[in-house]
């Protein structure tokens, strides 16, 4: 499904400021798979995201998904089977345009040069699966989303990204900017979405109760590498308290933030 | 004022109407402010002048069309490969053209068109108001089509990659190409405002184009300030009434004798206080 092949991501390379931010990962992912990644600040957790999106490019490695060699495609070409949220609410969505036509755009994943009018006819479609979230949505068709809340936009943003089933969900801390019941409630969403269409998902989080709880895998980051996989009846049995333990002793990171999170 | 300054006004406003439409879509929709725009005017009137002095007038009408497209393509080309700043792109286009502007003029900085057989020539029989009619069927078609165009899937597309570009990168959307074609269209479009301004002035002159930006942005504030809806054809709308009141009181300040090199002065201004008038009322909400 996604292989990365020794990636690695070098910034302002050959200069004072260089910083491998990204050192030879290996990763394989089996189709419905759903990993959740921990590591603190600057371990290279959104950066694994971006050269798998094609936001950054890799000085080495392949990003390989389904079967094809997509290291050299730009991001836009791999965003037809990437799906992906980000910690900020805002950037999922246009704000000056109405729900319905975020969603007319997401629905169009990948055929977007045809010159047929904007129409309602998708409306019914787009109401009900907005109904799926809850929020009251689906009756708002007409409301422009800079008018939304965040929890509420980055609602939509996860259904305008699952919208047209995408091979690879990349969730990078799409909870974190939400207040704690809205971010229970996004991340509930999520979760259900991807079981049903069994999309292969990969979501960073810093709770460690939300990284035990959701997926099948679990991977700690450090230093541009992955310095442990946790899968199977090892995580099964996996208790947050362990993975707390296991976590510290393995980074020797013991930041407040991840201690208070449990 | 008698009735041959107030028609001039109106013509003049509807001319400037087809260039704030196109400038719509660069500053507004695609959010990008494009210098381009004072280069590509000229380079239509200088276009659609040699066609007419050859006695192709509607040809050059198209002929302008394109050649405002072209221009639109290498500034996009500018800002999306080769990364240089929209607002330098703009500038550096603009400067370009100049040269080709008096190129395609045969090496003399203005061409006259007295005596040529124009547009507006075969429409004469309509009387003393045919050019206003020419004019704004030209403003109507122009508005048809991108209210037509800006509501397709392209056009929302287009209009998304103003609002969002990482979004609509994430929706698959090569923002480059979108970039490019939006730029092509609005300078296609100031263009062939470009050629109209020649043929109802009955020349073309190399500094016909500058200062286009400062008052079709002017046109496009203002009109968005007198009518502040969310739709297209309201905001297509308000565009063309900015433009026509725009030159509405310019028309006035030269009645009460303003001398017409202050004209720029006002121009500029008047943009000012459009603007600043938005962010005075919004600082008031604020406290």
């Amino acid at each position: 499904m996604l292989e990365l092949k020794n990636i690695t991501v070098t910034f302002n390379q050959g200069t004072v400021n260089e910083k491998v931010a990204l050192s030879h990962v290996d990763l394989y992912l089996e189709k419905g798979d759903f990993v959740t990644i921990i590591g603190s600040n600057g371990a290279g957790k959104s950066t694994l995201f971006q050269a798998i999106s094609g936001a950054v490019e890799v000085s080495e490695g392949q990003v390989i998904l389904n079967h094809i060699d997509m290291t050299d495609y730009p991001e836009y070409q791999r965003s037809k089977y990437i799906g992906r949220l980000f910690q900020d609410p805002l950037k999922g969505t246009a704000p000056s345009m109405t729900i319905e036509e975020n969603l007319s755009l997401a629905s169009q994943r990948g055929k977007h040069f045809r010159l047929t009018l904007f129409s309602h006819k998708h409306r019914q479609e787009f109401q009900k699966a907005l109904k799926q979230l809850d929020l009251g949505l689906e009756d708002r068709l007409e409301t422009k989303v800079g008018t939304l809340s965040g929890g509420q936009r980055q609602a939509l943003t996860l259904l305008m990204a699952t919208y047209v089933t995408p091979e690879l969900l990349l969730l990078d801390e799409h909870t974190a900017a939400l207040d704690p019941k809205t971010a229970h409630k996004v991340l509930e969403i999520s979760s259900q979405l991807i079981d049903e269409h069994h999309i292969t998902t990969l979501m960073i989080t810093h709770n460690m109760e939300d990284a035990l709880k959701y997926g099948n895998k679990t991977i700690i980051m450090k230093d541009g590498h992955i310095i442990a996989l946790i899968e199977g009846e090892q995580r099964k049995n996996m208790t947050v308290e362990e993975l707390i333990h296991l976590y510290s002793s393995s980074t020797q990171d013991y930041n407040d933030r991840i201690l208070l999170k449990q | 004022m008698n009735l041959t300054v107030v028609l001039g006004a109106l013509e003049l406003g509807g001319i400037f109407a087809i260039m704030s439409l196109g400038l719509y879509i660069s500053y507004k929709v695609l959010n990008l402010p494009d210098l381009t725009v004072d280069g590509s005017f000229t380079f239509g009137c200088a276009v659609s002048a040699m066609f007419t002095v050859h006695a192709m007038p509607y040809l050059g009408l198209i002929a302008s069309f394109i050649a405002g497209v072209l221009a639109g393509m290498v500034t996009g080309l500018l800002i999306t490969k080769i990364k240089i700043m929209p607002l330098l792109s703009g500038i550096l286009t603009m400067t370009a053209l100049y040269s080709i502007n008096l190129r395609v003029m045969g090496d003399s900085p203005n061409v006259s068109l007295f005596e040529c057989s124009t547009i507006f020539t075969p429409f004469a029989f309509l009387g003393t108001y045919h050019k206003l009619i020419v004019i704004y069927l030209l403003v109507i078609i122009i508005c048809l089509f991108l209210h037509y165009f800006l509501r397709t899937q392209l056009g929302l597309a287009l209009r998304a990659c103003g609002d969002n570009e990482g979004m609509v990168r994430a929706s698959s959307i090569d923002t480059n190409k979108m970039k490019v074609l939006g730029l092509s269209l609005a300078n296609g479009i100031v263009s062939m405002s470009g050629a109209v301004f020649a043929q109802h002035q009955t020349y073309s002159d190399i500094t016909s184009g500058t200062g286009m930006m400062v008052i079709g942005l002017a046109s496009i504030i203002v009109g968005l300030t007198f009518i502040k809806k969310d739709k297209i054809a309201f905001q297509l709308f308000a565009v063309v009434l900015g433009a026509v009141f725009y030159r509405g009181v310019l028309t006035v300040a030269l009645q009460l004798g303003l001398p017409s090199g202050d004209l720029k002065l006002l121009s500029a201004l008047l943009v000012v206080i459009a603007i600043a008038s938005t962010t005075v009322k919004r600082r008031k909400k604020k406290c």
